[in-house]
């Protein structure tokens, strides 16, 4: 077995390219052929392949021995150990950024009440007329 | 009130975790509400239920910073951390150590702040000392469940298309 640092470099190395990112999107919809693959990339087979020789390096994808056409399919488990830790990352900053916001609007509005106030400081006054 | 863009998570390299986003604010003002202990202490808490009794920053190169956590069983959790560059209120580059080390070691956090049209696009970089230091940050917030990975790639390539 590959040690586990290996495989997550693997995995963020190839989630790095654009195109075997939307190869992955695709076969999360269900299995393809090389073929079905290269299709929507105006790409020759050959460079589809060398995609997924790098996907399946990293354990991304395998594929079905059944058939002919041997489809290719998405292996789940190395993109849910990379993937849950970014989305862990994001639900604690998504919390604290919120809150940020929070932070941030009451310094504006108090900000504003202090420019307000100086505004109405420097603004001439009605003089008032002296009596006779 | 304005609408901010949504938090987006990154990894550039293998080393790196970039995350990005924008506040209606000023960039002093985002600038002090993060270097601030007083203001800090109000939004940098983490999952529901943890405060944050302790937050100094002593806010000058080779200066230092010191944050616990506290949740409401009295399980504590601290960090902190160097200051190695501070250019107010455009950019901040500091060390990051947490007291277990669940992050695999020390990691190297720059924080840039742009202003356009009286927004702050906040970006930060968490670079993790090595590759192995990454892996074992990934590792301990790794969960098994597989089966949502899919909604997940989903998200994750939504927000690659936009």
């Amino acid at each position: 077995m590959k040690p586990t640092s290996y495989t997550l470099d693997a995995t963020f190395a190839a989630l790095a390219d654009p195109t075997r990112r939307a190869i992955l999107a695709r076969l999360a919809t269900g299995e393809a052929s090389v073929a079905e693959l290269a299709e929507p990339f105006d790409m020759s087979q050959p460079a589809i392949s060398k995609h997924l020789k790098v996907l399946e390096r990293a354990g991304l994808i395998s594929r079905s021995r059944e058939a002919q056409r041997r489809p290719r399919r998405l292996e789940p488990r190395p993109l849910a150990e990379a993937t849950d830790w970014i989305e862990r990352y994001r639900k604690l900053w998504e919390g604290n950024f919120k809150r940020l916001d929070a932070v941030l609007q009451e310094l504006k509005a108090k900000q504003k009440k202090t420019v307000d106030a100086l505004l109405e400081d420097v603004k001439p006054k009605p003089r008032k007329r002296k009596p006779r | 009130m304005t609408k901010t863009a949504a938090l987006k998570v990154t990894t550039p390299t293998d080393r790196e975790v970039v995350m990005t986003r924008v506040f209606d604010a000023a960039r002093g003002m985002v600038f002090d509400a993060l270097t601030k202990p007083e203001l800090v202490k109000r939004w940098l808490l983490g999952p529901p239920g943890w405060t944050m009794p302790v937050c100094e920053i002593d806010l000058r190169v080779g200066g230092k910073y010191r944050y616990v956590w506290e949740n409401a069983d009295g399980r504590k959790m601290g960090m902190g951390g160097t200051f190695q560059e501070i250019v107010r209120p455009s950019r901040m580059v500091a060390t990051e150590s947490y007291d277990d080390h669940w992050t695999g070691g020390e990691t190297l956090v720059t924080t840039e702040l742009v202003e356009t049209r009286s927004k702050t696009t906040l970006s930060m970089t968490v670079r993790y000392a090595s590759r192995e230091a990454r892996d074992a940050a990934v590792k301990m917030g790794a969960t098994k469940g597989v089966e949502a990975s899919y909604d997940r790639l989903d998200d994750l390539l939504k927000e690659e298309t936009h």
